[in-house]
């Protein structure tokens, strides 16, 4: 029975995981936006 | 007036094989190498004669992996530190008759490695072969030209990336599986000698795994050529 | 088309959370593995959607490497279109020809092969209008990654049902080792693109994705052929399936394929928004040394 809670665990571990990390590639990218704007500016 | 496709890549070949003749460095490395990883498995695995038939087969063809990529690593190394490479970029050269090239001088310097490593093996692991011995020659070539063609092809891919030297086994060894599996089995039911087995299904699937890659390396080398 | 992301997402939510009641509650108990069994229901979706991303991958990557030359472009789109009809033709003929007909595999429906050629061309020609030759680039890196994060879900609930059902945490069963090898094809191609740096790095990712699909079916039967000599116990079973269990196996498959599409959105939308990013890098590199010019 165990077996089955880690089975769909893990499942949304993994997705949340890959989501979490694509918002950080987002925040860094957003990051470098601002970064190049306030060097136009 | 451009010189024919074969003539070209026989050209090259014998460029190398003339190269690596003269130098010898490459090919002394390798073969101590070579003897090197055979000490290290026996000394890791050391069965009884019964036991090591069953093994041998997937000992020796990862032996003959890990010295492949290691051969493989130094093939364009040559290439790149002359800049030949920009030469046939430029050339009228088709860019097939330079991978045959590559892929043939592997291939040999591979199949004289494996030519040295074999009797090793049989001595240490006191290995006979039971089944038919002579369809271990298809399997060598078959298998050898899977790893090679692949490796060589992967070899290029590798030149502009980072960690070039761990880049080749990393492409190299997912895709070379249904070869590695093919070759392993057809080695281990040659050494057994099971009348009830045959090695004939592990040939073909061999065969077919060559010509799909021989024509899918051929067919993108080109692309990968230009790619700088 | 921005707006149409919450919702979206809000229905996909909804939906994955229907389909795991469905999995967890309505579907009926398995006799003999009880219900461990319902890993089946996240297991077995994941599968079929790694499989679909890799797919596109392959499609997107072909496209890639087709497109950017107007002769190759052409001969390849005259052959998708043959394949599409001749996959008709064969099934017409094998329909008609009794002798045929019989010579078919086990499970394997004339429809299903009448359909999958024009369900092919179809994708491929979708792609093909949505998608410009940069932009088939960036969908190749974009399945490539989701295709892997389902792919891992795959790897992981495989051996976590294998275990208490057949006491085991792995087997070198057909279906699961051919997952592996793929993901490990896919992981390697997300690490050239990583540690390439020339600007040709899509080609070459390219090539090594169609290597890797041309790799698949070798795979398949090479542990195909490797079980019957050494037979092995199969995880996930055949045979037929109670209706019940289908049905629900099917609502967590739209599920999982809705949430496929909205993080490959989210994954996509980065990637554009990175090479924005990069080419304006890249210009203001080159203007720079300009105007510092005295």
């Amino acid at each position: 029975m165990n077996f089955l809670y880690a089975a769909y665990t893990a499942t949304w571990v993994i997705h949340v995981g890959y989501l979490v990390t694509l918002g950080l590639r987002y925040a860094r990218l957003k990051r470098e936006i601002d970064d190049m704007s306030r060097k136009d500016a | 007036m451009s010189a024919p496709a074969s003539g070209i890549t026989l050209a090259t070949l014998a460029k190398d094989i003339r190269l690596e003749w003269r130098s010898k460095d490459a090919i002394n490395s390798m073969l101590f190498f070579a003897l090197l990883v055979v000490v290290v498995f026996s000394f890791s695995f050391d069965p009884l004669a019964e036991e090591s038939r069953q093994i041998a087969g997937g000992l020796i063809w990862v032996a003959f992996l890990f010295a492949s990529v290691v051969a493989l690593n130094q093939t364009w190394a040559r290439e790149l530190r002359n800049q030949v490479l920009d030469a046939y970029r430029v050339s009228p050269a088709p860019a097939n008759s330079l991978f045959l090239a590559k892929a043939l001088g592997n291939f040999i310097f591979v199949l004289v490695l494996e030519a040295v490593m074999t009797p090793l093996f049989v001595v240490f692991y006191k290995l006979r072969v039971l089944g038919p011995a002579w369809q271990l020659l298809p399997v060598a070539i078959l298998g050898t030209w899977a790893i090679v063609v692949n490796g060589t092809f992967f070899a290029a891919m590798s030149l502009r990336t980072r960690s070039r030297e761990i880049m080749l086994p990393l492409l190299l060894f997912p895709i070379t599986i249904p070869a590695l599996v093919s070759m392993v089995e057809a080695t281990t039911i040659i050494l057994m000698g099971d009348p009830a087995t045959s090695a004939k299904f592990w040939l073909v699937l061999l065969a077919t795994y060559d010509v799909v890659f021989t024509t899918g390396c051929l067919a993108l080398f080109e692309t990968v050529l230009h790619a700088e | 088309m921005k707006k149409a992301f919450p919702i979206l997402a809000l229905l996909t939510a909804a939906l994955l959370g229907y389909a795991l009641y469905q999995a967890l509650i309505v579907a009926p108990r398995e006799q003999t593995m009880g219900d461990v069994q319902r890993i089946f229901y996240y297991h077995v979706p994941s599968a079929w959607t790694a499989f679909l991303l890799f797919f596109i991958n392959f499609l997107a990557s072909l496209q890639y490497l087709v497109r950017r030359n107007a002769n190759t472009d052409k001969v390849a789109n005259w052959v998708v279109l043959t394949i599409a009809v001749l996959t008709c033709v064969a099934a017409a003929v094998i329909g008609f020809v009794p002798a045929l007909k019989s010579a078919l595999p086990e499970g394997v429906q004339l429809s299903s092969i009448a359909t999958t050629g024009p369900l092919i061309a179809g994708l491929y020609f979708l792609v093909r209008k949505l998608f410009s030759v940069e932009a088939a680039d960036a969908l190749a890196v974009t399945t490539a990654e989701v295709g892997v994060v389902f792919c891992t879900v795959v790897l992981v609930t495989g051996p976590l049902w294998a275990r208490p059902v057949w006491g085991i945490w792995w087997t070198w069963d057909v279906r699961l080792t051919s997952t592996l090898v793929l993901w490990l094809i896919y992981v390697s191609y997300l690490v050239l693109r990583r540690f390439s740096s020339s600007g040709q790095t899509p080609a070459l990712a390219a090539a090594l994705a169609v290597f890797g699909a041309l790799d698949v079916p070798l795979v398949y039967f090479s542990i195909w052929i490797f079980r019957t000599q050494h037979p092995q116990p199969v995880i996930g079973g055949g045979g037929s399936i109670d209706p019940r269990m289908l049905h629900v196996l099917l609502i967590n498959w739209l599920a999982f394929l809705c949430l496929a599409f909205l993080v490959c959105w989210v994954r996509y939308r980065l990637e554009l928004l990175k090479r924005q990013v990069e080419e304006t890098q890249a210009l203001e590199a080159l203007l720079e040394p300009r105007s510092a010019v005295p």
